[in-house]
């Protein structure tokens, strides 16, 4: 599989950068005729360019000295594209399903393609989606949000209503309860998009839950709980724990500086920092004030984490600790020996990230990693590691202590408690293998 | 009925005394954003029923009715018997005895051998009542009136060997069939992931140097699962420190084409070239399979290239290929790339 070795790097050169070697030699040992000057003509808008330019010697490289179409050519227009996107280099970073694992798309996934993403934000149009009866395009001059239940009033805002109203905006990851779920008995797919996709990162703007609760005058003796409710075909209801809803929750219209994606709630969703994404409920249109959870289908039937012992553990909500390294990682190849950045992704649900560290020998040394900010409380943090591959087989892996004191913790661990058919929130710490051939493998230890 | 002046006074009323309390939370004037909800608006929406049975609406429905329905308007993905795993997990396996209705826990759950079904798990029969009448039919969510949702309730509760065959759910009958739930007592709240004041049951090591562990490889996917995701090569940046892993098959390789230069359909469509060509077999021109036969290797990129602006006659026959002058530069590389790219993978992702 591997080519020749190429001193430029691993990718081969363009071959639109060239010219046709015959047409060198030609050129080279009989001169420029009028027929070889039109070849050249047609071809290249710069021919002449290229006539003068020093002939190709081995070391060079044909991308500097056969300057680029691109920096002889008039460039696009503005508004060619009036809302923006990606390069057409970009075309293959995209959310990606894992074939065979739900049976029909409208209750699927797509994971966030982790490998390829920088930074603390996930890009809206990479968020990973997770839906459970398909998501809608709602009409947000027709969306409205209702409040009832324990409260003086029950309530009715419009879109408008709500974007009147005082905002916040924050940065907060959202990680499905089931990220890393095929991951429990062992190892079940290939890359890290795969096995921590449900995770993203966004700045989220709306308005607070707390002042929407004052503003209907709720019942400060009796609520206990809030039931969040979608307005999709599903009208997905999830219980929310009235101390996260009056700590930091919000009701979100704005993710990353725009408007909601659809796939991810347009015009509104719920946001509760910390808790696992399926209480984020999507297409908000209720907020319930109660005294007792809702046992709803996904925290009664789904999302309830089966224990060895035969129970189930229900209203499981909270995102412990957990961290991955995101390069080098599972499906990719180290080129040659040397430096390289080991770089990933730590979070909290109980908090800000306090320390990262990394071992390159499956667990037995442990060093810290570099920390990029900002360091935010329930956010992404990117962290960085130096590390030089001497070529020969080293174990990858990372932790995270939170400011609460919890260290993420490894899989034998968390087995022994949970066993292996829990299926919600898995957050082990995860092993790369690389091989002396530089590639790379999800593998478990132990 | 409703009345909107009183009720506009008593929400003043009452923000007013609140706001002694909480003044600094609620800005001044926010009291007359948004508006009291009408009654009708109320039930068209407040539709969820608790465990308790807060919510849920009178009516009724037995086993043949809910049979009946449920042969038309659900079997076809859950199966005639609520047993098939086609589409969703089933509903119901036949795996709950009489000593689990007598206990209100499920003894298979403790089977790692044993699939689990719905009626396995769901310890609350209103979770059922409800997610039926809020979300089914799949495809034609609230349509089922409460009757509907009684009868079919009745009829899956039978097909679990939970009640009889002769049962009428009801409005005032429900608790007792919720005494019967197989699973009832099988959810437990006494764990720290439900509190933001709750202790977690496992916490890592903070070990740092010559740690205690088993560097034993226990689990890893096996050669013949690499590709079961696609291709990974094609899904790593094209410009990365790490390759992605070539794991499509062989024969695959042989047609693909890097992501950048897939089959720019389109772009031959605008650019007015399938006026003459077509992908496979000659046209007015040659096909665009005998081209790539011919052509294939970015040694023959620039060759293409000129032909493509120039026109040209005499290689695949007598009639003349006109000049394409107006091509825009993107869009000759991509065409020509995509020409000379169909047996130029080789060593694409080295």
């Amino acid at each position: 599989m591997a080519g020749e070795q190429q001193e430029q790097g691993q990718l081969r050169l363009a071959p639109e950068s060239f010219l046709a070697p015959d047409l060198v030699n030609d050129i080279q040992r009989n001169g420029v005729d009028d027929a070889r000057r039109k070849l050249l003509r047609g071809a290249f808008a710069a021919a002449s360019a290229a006539l003068i330019a020093p002939t190709l010697r081995a070391s060079d490289d044909p991308d500097i000295v056969n300057v680029p179409e691109w920096s002889r050519s008039l460039g696009k227009p503005v508004a060619a594209n009036p809302y923006g996107l990606p390069s057409p280099y970009e075309s293959n970073i995209v959310r990606r399903q894992s074939p065979g694992l739900t049976q029909t798309d409208q209750a699927s996934v797509a994971f966030t393609p982790l490998q390829n993403l920088f930074g603390m934000i996930t890009p809206s149009g990479l968020h990973f989606e997770r839906h459970h009866q398909g998501w809608v395009d709602i009409d947000p001059r027709r969306h409205r949000l209702m409040i009832n239940g324990l409260v003086e009033t029950p309530l009715v805002f419009t879109m408008e209503d709500l974007l009147r109203l005082p905002s916040v905006s924050r940065i907060h990851f959202l990680e499905c309860g089931a990220n890393t779920a095929l991951e429990w008995g062992n190892v079940a797919v290939p890359t890290v998009q795969y096995s921590h996709g449900m995770l993203s990162a966004s700045e989220f703007t709306g308005v607070p839950v707390s002042l929407l609760l004052e503003r209907a005058g709720y019942d400060r003796k009796r609520a206990r709980y809030l039931l969040a409710e979608g307005a999709d075909g599903s009208s997905m209801t999830r219980t929310i724990n009235l101390e996260n809803a009056l700590d930091d929750a919000m009701v979100a219209y704005g993710q990353n500086g725009e408007m909601l994606r659809p796939e991810n709630g347009y015009p509104l969703r719920l946001v509760v920092p910390g808790v696992q994404g399926v209480s984020w409920v999507k297409w908000l249109r209720r907020l319930e004030v109660g005294d007792q959870p809702w046992a709803a289908k996904d925290e009664a039937s789904h999302y309830v984490d089966l224990m060895p012992d035969g129970s189930h553990r229900q209203y499981t909500s909270i995102q412990e600790a957990k961290s991955v390294i995101t390069a080098p990682s599972g499906g990719q190849k180290l080129l040659k020996q040397g430096y390289y950045c080991i770089t990933g992704l730590a979070w909290s649900g109980r908090g800000s990230v306090s320390r990262v560290e990394v071992s390159v020998d499956g667990g037995r040394n442990w060093q810290v990693a570099r920390l990029e900010g900002p360091v935010l409380p329930k956010a992404l943090t990117r962290f960085n590691f130096d590390w030089t591959w001497n070529g020969e087989e080293a174990m990858l892996q990372s932790r995270v202590t939170d400011t609460s004191g919890y260290t993420q913790p490894a899989r034998a661990q968390l087995v022994a408690v949970r066993g292996t058919r829990s299926i919600y929130h898995n957050n082990a710490i995860q092993t790369w293998r690389v091989g002396a051939d530089g590639e790379v493998h999800n593998v478990q230890l132990g | 009925m409703f009345n909107w002046a009183s009720t506009l006074t008593a929400v003043a009323m009452v923000l007013s005394i609140a706001a002694g309390a909480v003044a600094s939370e609620l800005p001044a004037g926010i009291e007359t954003i948004g508006r009291p909800a009408t009654d009708n608006e109320l039930s068209a929406w407040d539709i969820d029923v608790r465990p308790d049975f807060l919510g849920l609406p009178p009516g009724s429905g037995d086993v043949w009715q809910g049979e009946e329905i449920w042969l038309e308007k659900c079997a076809a993905c859950h199966g005639d018997f609520g047993d098939s795993n086609e589409v969703f997990a089933p509903i119901v396996l036949g795996n709950i005895t009489d000593e689990d209705i007598e206990t209100g826990r499920v003894a298979a759950l403790q089977d790692p051998a044993v699939a689990r079904t719905t009626l396995m798990k769901v310890a609350t029969l209103s979770t059922l009542w409800d997610y039926i009448y809020r979300a089914m039919p799949w495809n034609a969510p609230k349509s089922l009136t409460p009757d509907e949702v009684y009868a079919l309730l009745a009829y899956i509760l039978n097909l679990g060997y939970i009640v009889d065959e002769d049962l009428v759910l009801s409005d005032a009958n429900i608790d007792e069939v919720q005494a019967r739930m197989p699973n009832r007592n099988g959810m437990r709240q006494d764990h720290g992931l439900w509190s933001l004041r709750g202790e977690p049951d496992v916490n890592g090591d903070t070990c740092e140097t010559d740690c205690e562990v088993d560097l034993t490889v226990s689990s890893s996917l096996p050669d013949y699962a690499m590709n079961a995701h696609g291709n990974l090569a094609e899904q790593v940046r094209s410009v990365s420190p790490y390759a992605g892993l070539w794991t499509a098959p062989e024969e695959a390789a042989q047609v693909a084409a890097p992501p950048v230069a897939a089959a720019p359909e389109t772009l031959l469509g605008q650019s007015g070239c399938t006026g003459c060509h077509q992908m496979a077999g000659q046209l007015v021109g040659p096909g665009f399979d005998a081209i790539r036969a011919r052509y294939a290797g970015a040694e023959n990129a620039a060759y293409l290239e000129q032909k493509i602006v120039n026109g040209g006659a005499g290689v695949w026959g007598g009639i003349p290929m006109p000049p394409m002058p107006g091509l825009d530069s993107d869009t000759l590389q991509s065409i020509v790339t995509w020409l000379t790219a169909a047996t130029d993978h080789s060593g694409e992702e080295s």
